[in-house]
């Protein structure tokens, strides 16, 4: 299991990258190993505001439907336009091609959790 | 409620199977993919363990006497060695289970029901053996795999001296595979892709496992999980228990109907029959996701002015089509084959298609 140390995490299963007021977000190596193949990610919310906590888009496995939330409150300014027609990409690469959508930071992190602290979330 | 493993529980957490609580039991839901399990069905062989499915064993004089109160299908005309999918009537038009009945010889037969239902099954099928059959629930004993896909065959063959060429669709017999005897061979399954199911003595189970997968290695033969196993059977419209019958849902609606036969009493046949006769409201129908989508159960069916017309049943993505796909019911004036419906995904109404059954 691929948990980066670099990144920061939500008990969700999400992963966000803080960069300057930019922060990229996608779903843990956990999440997609658990959700098994990924054939959609289905993400209407570029250009909305979003807060913290609330649901950004969705992801589809063959078998199961997920919410995505939102790790910090923020602006979507762009989602990974390859996904449109290579969700496996979230399967295969979780923390590079497969990351989901660019967020414009609007409030300060609060409940994030490194990775160490979502190993022992997930129990790696 | 406990959890039961099945007998070979630590060989598929040994093969990276993902075991997760389904029916009662811990069960393998997908080793590596979904989707690349799926497809070695489809395109060469692939073995799936369900030891969590529940046989009985009906002997005596009153056996079939007693099958043919409970079963919509006709056990009758079932010749020795032969197989017959068939359903349990309720008392209030809907279904109990459904099942597979295997005629051994006169006066034996096997009944093989849903993991979910096994007591539910035993206990109704009990309520009505008046007569003194002979019931015997054999569940824990016996294992039960399904060694399914185009590949599926040549892998048995190289097993036994029994010529499966010669054992047809919904036939089977008791033979010798890899040295064990008094093993049901069964052409069967719910994959649509061909094989055979293998019914085995748990004693001999784990020894039978390990032989097919030495003898499907040359096809790169695969355990397979349930997910795969659901696409696959939702690919062929195949019904699943408890999500598209159930105990509100009559035979004539799911489409049924082909299992149901008025050649003999049985539990609510009169009902059943004049409901045949008269025509149903609503009917299960398959569909294609023409809008981009995936339907899932329980989403509402729309027609195009927006009217709710049904319900999803059972969906997913197809891995052979790549597009969402699925099975519902509809009002009757809704299902015939190319007219137009509207899943609602996520308060969005996406445009599907009626197609007629297999939906690859």
């Amino acid at each position: 299991m691929n948990i980066p140390d670099g990144l920061q995490y939500t008990k969700d299963h999400e992963w966000v990258k803080i960069e300057g007021n930019t922060a990229t977000i996608g779903i843990t190596d956990f999440a997609q190993s658990e959700l098994g193949d990924i054939v959609y990610v289905d993400i209407n919310t570029v250009g909305q505001e979003i807060n913290h906590g609330d649901v950004f888009g969705t992801v589809e496995a063959v078998k199961t439907v997920s919410d995505l939330y939102m790790p910090i409150a923020g602006k979507v300014l762009e989602l990974n336009s390859v996904l449109e027609g290579n969700p496996e990409k979230v399967n295969e690469d979780p923390y590079g091609a497969g990351w989901m959508v660019k967020v414009e930071v609007k409030g300060s992190p609060s409940d994030l959790l490194s990775a160490a602290q979502y190993k022992e979330l997930i129990g790696k | 409620m406990e959890i039961k493993n099945i007998p070979l529980n630590d060989l598929h957490t040994q093969l990276g199977g993902k075991m997760v609580p389904f029916a009662g039991y811990n069960m393998p839901v997908r080793y590596s993919s979904d989707i690349e399990e799926h497809m070695a069905v489809r395109n060469s062989v692939g073995v799936f363990d369900v030891s969590h499915m529940g046989e009985f064993t009906l002997k005596g004089p009153n056996a079939l006497d007693l099958i043919q109160r409970v079963t919509s299908n006709d056990a009758s005309k079932l010749i020795d060695g032969q197989a017959q999918y068939s359903c349990l009537p309720n008392e209030t038009g809907g279904i109990i289970d459904d099942l597979i009945v295997y005629k051994i010889k006169d006066n034996d037969y096997l009944l093989v029901v849903n993991a979910s239902n096994i007591d539910k099954d035993w206990n109704w099928i009990s309520k009505f053996n008046t007569k003194g059959a002979e019931m015997k629930n054999i569940s824990d004993d016996i294992c039960l795999f399904a060694v399914q896909g185009p590949k599926g065959v040549a892998t048995l063959q190289k097993l036994t001296s029994t010529d499966l060429s010669t054992i047809k669709y919904y036939h089977f017999t008791i033979g010798e595979l890899a040295g064990v005897k008094d093993v049901i061979l069964s052409n069967t399954g719910y994959t649509g892709a061909g094989g055979f199911e293998v019914y085995v003595h748990k004693s001999s189970a784990e020894l039978i496992w390990k032989k097919i997968f030495e003898a499907g290695a040359e096809f790169n033969i695969k355990p397979i999980g349930l997910g795969a196993r659901d696409t696959l059977r939702l690919e062929m419209g195949f019904c699943l228990y408890g999500n598209d019958i159930d105990d509100t849902t009559s035979p004539i609606e799911a489409g049924l109907g082909w299992i149901t036969k008025f050649t003999k009493d049985f539990t609510n046949s009169a009902a059943i029959k004049q409901q045949k006769e008269a025509g149903v409201k609503r009917k299960l129908v398959g569909f294609k996701m023409i809008d981009k989508g995936i339907p899932r159960h329980d989403y509402p069916i729309k027609d195009a002015a927006g009217n709710i017309i049904g319900k999803v049943t059972s969906g997913t993505q197809s891995p052979m089509l790549s597009i969402g796909i699925g099975l519902g019911y509809v009002t009757t004036e809704n299902a015939s084959p190319g007219t137009d419906i509207f899943i609602e995904v996520r308060g969005k109404a996406l445009k599907a298609q009626v197609q007629k059954l297999p939906l690859v």
